[in-house]
């Protein structure tokens, strides 16, 4: 998931209004054909499509660090292992999403310099904070659950790239998922402490995991032109209703308590009726007034900038190979 | 304190130290495929923790496991080298630490695949594999980084000048070690010099990078006498552990 109120370049043409090119695209795109890098597509196509990888990739990796600030207290060794392993997953992911960008031409490096310029995003629940063991069972349980919710999906997405870097990423995804709801199990079982953790990192990080499917769809502009190319494939209302009604039993087998008095089945829509999140809060934290936000890009800058005379070398090191003979290695 | 368990514990304290160390990288290194290293590298080396620690607690017979070990012991009960707890410091310092354990930690693994007792051999034997890629590794990023830039070569090597004196601990031998030696169970540290310097020797002359001149070095891991910063380290680890005891996680 992770790539939220993504703008679609372009409004969406009739058919009248599309040049013959573009109307043999979406014929293309209509019998669920893949594109593939080499095939034409509208600029509008590919410009946001890198918008909403280049998004995805971010996510990972800005995603690396409120996990990342439990590995050196993981309570056993086996804990951290695991953490450990999704962390370096997370990392591997955004190395497949950049390189799904890539083939849209556009470099890596200059994905990350817009990351850290400002111009583009990652998700908006990577800016809460981990106060506790319990919020890594949560994230793992809620934030891996609510991406994997929009991922599947996007393993038939339209592209070819993203769609195949999609398979590999839900596959590691519900791993994952399983990972966080064992650690929620042990907490949510565990001492009246653990416990008391347990259902307060559900209370944080419920509303947040409900916002990471974006605005609701009457105020989502975005979705009418990424729908028809097939770069989105359900609404944001869609998927969050889905959510909400996949974790709601699980809560409940925990023995928590999902924090919106407003939350009852609804026999008729065969769904849980819930409380929207806070839309205010969502779009400060987007405006970067999330709590974490200066942290994250503080952390991920100074990454980068501290690791600027690696990379020299490192790309320095590989033309004084290339430029020996050949003989001489 | 029995030969055997003290060689587990200097192995897995060691293992869990650097590993520990290593993890503080996660989502700060300087390119990604570095986050996914560093951390791959972390991994097998809690894992081989898991291995040591765990077989600790089984030759002590006092019912600790490896969780007990590593999360219930205070600094002074640690046997890990000093090399590993010294701090991360810049991407350099991190690599030129690792590569200085690594080739003493592939020859020691090496000759402990041979060890008279069985369980330590089926330790090495697992561990020895994935050491011998994390000494290709750090071997390669030390050569790489040494002969990249001028600036590079300078961190380099000041890395290699300030973690030079807590490298010579690794061959210096105690009671413990004569007697594992004589058991056949492990070998006379100062025996993996010579398998050391040569890694060394190889590995710097093609990074351009000059072995430091000076023999001193600190000792103490072995004994339990530790650098300062093994306190901290144990305070952030040990955490949840110490502030929540008796809790499963």
């Amino acid at each position: 998931m992770y790539a939220q109120m993504v703008r679609s370049t372009g409004t969406l043409k009739s058919r009248a209004e599309m040049t013959p090119e573009e109307a043999a695209f979406q014929d293309r795109i209509d019998r669920g054909e893949r594109i593939e890098p080499q095939d034409w597509m509208p600029e509008g196509y590919r410009r946001t499509l890198i918008r909403q990888i280049g998004q995805h990739a971010h996510s990972e990796v800005v995603g690396q660090l409120p996990e990342g600030n439990w590995i050196t207290r993981a309570p056993t060794l086996e804990r951290k292992a695991i953490l450990i392993a999704k962390v370096q997953d997370e990392a591997g992911h955004g190395l497949y999403l950049y390189a799904a960008a890539e083939t849209l031409g556009v470099s890596r490096d200059a994905l990350i310099e817009d990351l850290l310029a400002g111009r583009m995003k990652y998700s908006s629940i990577f800016n809460y904070p981990t106060l506790t063991w319990a919020d890594i069972g949560a994230i793992g349980w809620l934030v891996d659950g609510a991406a994997i919710m929009n991922q599947v999906p996007l393993q038939r997405t339209s592209y070819g790239p993203y769609a195949r870097a999609m398979v590999r990423i839900c596959k590691e995804e519900s791993f994952h998922q399983r990972q966080g709801y064992a650690i929620m199990m042990k907490m949510a079982r565990g001492t009246p402490e653990q416990r008391e953790m347990a259902q307060d990192a559900l209370n944080r990080f419920w509303f947040p995991a409900l916002m990471m499917f974006g605005p609701s769809d009457r105020d989502s502009v975005h979705s009418a032109q990424s729908m028809a190319w097939r770069i989105k494939i359900n609404s944001n209302d869609e998927l969050r209703q889905k959510f909400v009604d996949q974790t709601v039993p699980q809560a409940e087998f925990l023995g928590l308590t999902i924090p919106d008095p407003e939350l009852r089945w609804n026999e008729a829509k065969g769904g849980y009726d819930f409380s929207e999140p806070d839309w205010a809060e969502f779009h400060e934290v987007l405006r970067g007034n999330g709590p974490c936000n200066a942290d994250r890009m503080a952390a991920r800058r100074k990454a980068w900038d501290e690791g600027a005379w690696v990379r020299e070398a490192l790309a320095a090191h590989a033309a004084k190979r290339a430029a020996r003979p050949v003989a001489a290695e | 304190m029995a030969p055997l368990f003290e060689l587990c514990l200097r192995m897995g304290d060691s293992t869990l130290i650097l590993g520990q160390r290593l993890s503080e990288w996660c989502g700060h290194a300087p390119v990604l495929e570095e986050d996914i290293a560093l951390a791959n590298v972390a991994l097998d080396l809690i894992g081989q923790t898991q291995m040591w620690l765990g077989l600790a607690g089984e030759v002590e017979g006092q019912g600790r496991d490896a969780d007990a070990l590593a999360f219930r012991r205070d600094a002074g009960a640690f046997r890990n080298l000093l090399l590993v707890e010294r701090p991360n410091g810049d991407f350099g310092h991190t690599i030129m630490r690792q590569f200085l354990f690594d080739a003493w930690h592939l020859p020691m693994l090496r000759a402990l695949a041979g060890s008279s007792e069985p369980r330590v051999a089926a330790i090495a034997q697992k561990a020895e594999r994935e050491v011998a890629y994390h000494l290709e590794r750090s071997a390669g990023l030390v050569i790489r980084l040494g002969d990249g830039t001028g600036e590079s070569r300078a961190r380099m090597q000041a890395a290699l000048d300030a973690l030079w004196p807590w490298a010579g601990e690794m061959f210096a031998g105690d009671g413990v070690d004569a007697a594992l030696a004589a058991g056949e169970i492990a070998p006379d540290p100062a025996r993996l010099r010579p398998a050391w310097d040569g890694t060394v020797d190889a590995v710097l002359a093609e990074a351009t990078l000059a072995r430091p001149a000076g023999s001193f070095f600190h000792r103490g891991g072995r004994a339990g006498r530790h650098t300062e910063h093994l306190g901290h380290l144990l305070a952030e680890m040990q955490f949840l552990q110490r502030a929540y005891p008796g809790a499963a996680w």
